[in-house]
């Protein structure tokens, strides 16, 4: 039986489909076989950050309409074993997403995978309900920004409410906090709410903090998921937060401003 | 650097002010979430109610709906400005 996470936040553009590209590639580069299933109907963005547009035949609706099987549409990813991508359809609108189509494909999936992360759309409306209602975890996605920590929130209630395991009464949802686009440097200046402060309002345990980096566009305009960048700062955290979604006691890296130095490492071993 | 820094932590930060506005915003959020449809619309013309009488900032009029195993309490809750004016 596989394991269903959901990747969400409410809110647009904080890096859900980074984030899900990495997540889902650092769970294949250790074995695991996992999909990556593109919920943003009408705008299907996973497979270009992936790599594999020109590959797309078949996708998600046409399975979840029986127009194609999952062998045919299944893209498996040319670099890491393990990997697959289910692609959204661009033509198609969210309304064609039903939760008998969805649900059916996710337990066809869950007859060989380990894992199915489900890339969501932004929103609160349909797209975003389907994308979690099959989810056993959750990773939510959120800039330190008023706004999307306000959506992540309302996201919260929706995964406590409105999924599959809430509605039959099953354990709850379990949640995992993934900070995106954090800038140390402004952090310190006060200009922007920390890891703490969004930790204290939503009250979740954190997968991880993903630094702002210039190598997740370089990774997207090559078409490459930044994971696989071990170079960069934001491809090695992708991998601390692999790692603790598989349960290794990993320690947050990059929180501080980059200051070389006996000083720095004391303030590494602080938190 | 230290006498800087001195001056800065007396200032309140904008990323301070976020994190106060936004800890407000998300108690009150949670308080309606779970209730049933029509509590915010409830408070909404409680509010109405409350103004023809006194003027209240918007988020003076909460409302909250506990459940134990056999009774349903709503509990109603209005802030009062510190100098209450009757109109
Ligand atoms: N850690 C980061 N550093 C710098 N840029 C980032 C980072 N994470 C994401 N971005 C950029 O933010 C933009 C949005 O990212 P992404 O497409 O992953 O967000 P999304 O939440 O999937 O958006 P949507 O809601 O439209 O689906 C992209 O341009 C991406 O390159
Ligand atoms: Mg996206």
């Amino acid at each position: 039986m596989a394991k269903v996470i959901v990747v969400t936040s409410g809110k647009g553009g904080v890096g859900k489909t980074t984030s899900s590209a990495a997540l889902g590639t650092g769970l294949a580069l250790r074995g695991y076989k996992t999909v990556v299933i593109d919920f943003d109907v009408g705008l299907r963005n996973l497979d270009l950050i992936m790599g594999c547009e020109r590959r797309v035949v078949y996708d998600f609706i046409n399975v979840i309409r029986q127009e194609s099987n999952l062998n045919q549409s299944l893209i498996k990813d040319k670099r890491v074993d393990n990997l697959y991508i289910l692609a959204a359809s661009q033509t198609k609108d969210k309304d064609t997403l039903d939760i008998e189509g969805v649900g059916r494909v996710i337990n066809e999936l869950s007859q060989t995978f380990d894992f199915i992360i489900c890339d969501s759309p932004a929103g609160i409306e349909k797209g975003a309900f389907m994308a979690m209602y099959f989810a056993d975890e959750a990773v939510i996605v959120t800039n330190p920004e008023v706004s999307s920590v306000r959506d992540s929130d309302r996201i919260l209630g929706l995964l406590a409410s409105k999924t599959a395991r809430a509605v039959n009464n099953r354990d709850a949802v379990k949640e995992h906090l993934l900070m995106t686009r954090y800038d140390p440097s402004r952090v310190a200046k006060g200009e922007m709410l920390s890891v703490e402060d969004v930790t204290d309002i939503l009250a979740i345990p954190l997968l991880g903090v993903i630094p702002e980096s210039e190598s997740v566009l370089s990774a997207s305009n090559s078409g490459n998921p930044v994971i696989l960048d071990t170079e960069s700062k934001a491809g090695q955290a992708y991998d601390d937060a692999v790692g603790r979604l598989l349960g290794e006691d990993r320690m947050h890296r990059f929180l501080e401003i980059e200051k070389k130095g006996f000083f720095q490492k004391l303030g590494l071993f602080r938190s | 650097m230290r006498i800087l820094d001195f001056f800065r932590n007396n200032r309140k930060t904008s990323a301070s002010t976020a994190k106060d506005r936004l800890q407000i915003i998300v108690a009150q959020e949670r308080m309606t979430r779970n209730g049933p449809d029509y509590l915010p619309m409830m408070k909404e013309e409680l509010l109405l109610v409350v103004r023809k009488y006194i003027q209240v900032p918007d988020g003076a009029v909460t409302v909250k709906l506990d459940k134990d195993d056999d009774c349903e309490v709503l509990e109603l809750n209005i802030m009062l400005p510190e100098q209450a004016e009757a109109e």
